[in-house]
């Protein structure tokens, strides 16, 4: 009977081979991924594109003026990573004391801890990076401006990462607590050894978030006479009235900088979640 | 049997491996469990002699597992005392932070390794990491020695070719038999089985059950919580049979197993043969 059926093409839905239709579907998704990207591509163009021509055609953009600056104003990227990337190193270590203030049950500890979280989280950073900076000489406390920029960013952005690496330790399963306290591990080897070590690899693309989070918050050290890229447009954009195409530039550059470090990030994750797969 | 200086306790009677005249290497007394006003554990006592497997059946939520996890003070009994190997400390709830009783505990968990039911193997380390870990850090063992040790384990439990792999490659049973080698590389007293085999894919168990009746058999000291009759009848020297938090039976397997007394037992094997 099936076989009466399957001789007669147009009377039997499963006519075809199956090998055929697996891979007409394979076929078809695939042509919708390739349409769905091309079109992501094209609305890109046209969009970025026309925003490019609205600025070009405003009259207020002059070649002359971008080509001779460019270098000067590029020259602020380097300032811009280092610190970026100081502050994003020193916010771990402020961070990775204030997680561990936060699950003390040592009263005094746990209440210090969540001052700073509570004191930052709930100040603004600008003035954060000013009281550093402006305020604290009027006793005698005069950091360079390196020094002052990097330290606030980095006690900032601490408090907030204090949460995450919170709740990367409490995400470890009580299971690991319970073999390494059996094994006779003290409670600073439990941490050292075997937690902190897991809840790292956890919070480690929450970081990545926070570092490209960062490298748009390091603009406000420009305030503290850090000669990084904002600085620098915004200081000959001023001086030049030219605030319009500087400003512009500089978003252009912060926008592409974070581009390419999501485009790291994206990687950094795939790998860790290719190693993940031994876990 | 009983000496002068030992408590009551109707069911102790040392194993066939059992040197004569031994005293008991582990001793459970009156312990008592509350979790918050449920009595879980209701005076428990119990004492293993050394090369004796023990067996603790029961239902699920008679307290087995806790009694288990009272031995090394995972949890803090509510009352009793636990000596393991002439350290004995008494339950202490309300002073449990306290810097001395959590080194008397600590000596006492070096000297009972658990094995868990879901392993618990270090996902971020090595097996052989994971084998050396505690013996460097908690014994201070040379390194070098530790190794010696963690490999002449892993040959033990037939997995030396796993030795550089992460715990993640393996299975369940490969892991629970690497979580077994871990215990041992401590070298304890005592072991301290919860429920090891509960965890695994059913063609797993006999890997791990194997390895532990082996154990049982070199004279290893055991404690055993456990739903697998056959390796009860098969290892275990003394089965005790708890219900609501209490000892109702124990004794040799043929009795407790085979052939039992009480009326508790009774119905809880005539459950367990209905459904296996």
């Amino acid at each position: 009977m099936a076989d009466a059926m399957a001789r007669q093409p147009g009377t039997d839905p499963f006519g075809l081979a199956p090998n055929a239709i697996v891979g007409q579907i394979a076929q078809s998704r695939r042509r919708a991924r390739v349409r769905f990207t091309l079109l992501f591509v094209l609305t890109w163009l046209v969009l970025v594109g026309g925003l490019g021509l609205l600025i070009a055609s405003s009259g207020r953009v002059h070649p002359d003026f971008i080509a001779e600056y460019t270098p000067f104003f590029l020259g602020g990227i380097p300032l811009t990573i280092f610190v970026s990337v100081a502050s994003i190193f020193f916010a771990v270590f402020f961070a990775l004391i204030g997680a561990l203030g936060r699950i003390s049950v040592i009263a005094p500890v746990y209440a210090t801890a969540t001052l700073y979280v509570s004191l930052v989280r709930g100040t603004p950073l600008i003035v954060q990076i000013f009281f550093i900076y402006a305020a604290l000489p009027q006793f005698g406390i005069v950091l360079p401006a390196l020094v002052a920029g990097v330290f606030a960013l980095s006690f900032n952005y601490g408090a907030y990462m204090t949460e995450i690496f919170r709740a990367g330790i409490q995400a470890i399963p009580r299971g690991q607590l319970e073999a390494a306290s059996a094994l006779g591990m003290t409670d600073w080897q439990r941490m050292r050894r075997i937690i902190l070590p897991q809840a790292i690899r956890i919070v480690i693309p929450a970081i990545g978030n926070e570092f490209i989070a960062m490298i748009k918050d390091s603009a406000l050290v420009s305030f503290v006479a850090l000669q990084e890229l904002f600085w620098r447009t915004r200081t000959v954009g001023s001086a030049q009235f030219r605030s319009f195409e500087t400003l512009i530039f500089a978003a252009v550059v912060y926008w592409v900088l974070t581009i390419i470090f999501s485009l790291f990030q994206e990687r950094l994750e795939k790998q860790m979640a290719e190693s993940d797969r031994r876990l | 049997m009983t000496g002068g200086d030992r408590p009551f306790d109707p069911f102790a009677a040392p194993g066939a491996l059992t040197p004569a005249g031994a005293a008991p290497i582990v001793r459970l007394l009156g312990i008592h469990k509350y979790f918050g006003s449920n009595h879980v554990l209701r005076g428990c006592t119990l004492e293993v002699y050394p090369s004796e497997t023990i067996c603790i059946i029961g239902r699920s939520g008679s307290g087995k597992s806790t009694l288990l996890r009272c031995a090394n003070f995972l949890e803090e009994p509510s009352s009793g005392t636990v000596e393991i190997d002439a350290i004995r400390v008494d339950a202490d709830p309300l002073h449990s932070r306290s810097r001395h009783h959590r080194e008397q505990i600590r000596q006492l968990r070096m000297r009972a390794q658990m094995v868990f039911q879901e392993f618990n193997l270090f996902p971020h380390l090595r097996v052989i990491d994971n084998l050396i870990e505690a013996p460097v850090r908690v014994k201070g063992v040379p390194r070098a020695q530790a190794i010696a040790t963690a490999e002449k384990f892993l040959d033990k439990v037939g997995l030396r070719d796993k030795r550089d792999e992460f715990p993640g490659r393996l299975s369940g049973g490969q892991k629970q038999r690497v979580a077994i080698a871990r215990a041992l590389t401590m070298e304890p007293k005592v072991l301290l089985f919860d429920e090891p085999t509960s965890a695994l894919d059913p063609t797993l168990v006999g890997e791990v059950l194997t390895v532990m009746e082996e154990l049982a058999h070199e004279g290893a000291t055991m404690l055993v919580v456990t739903h697998e009759m056959a390796f009860a009848k098969e290892a275990a020297d003394r089965v005790y049979f708890i219900e609501e938090g209490e000892f109702a039976e124990a004794g040799p397997p043929e009795q407790v197993i085979d052939a039992p007394r009480d009326e508790r037992t009774q119905r809880f094997l005539a459950r367990f043969t209905k459904l296996t």
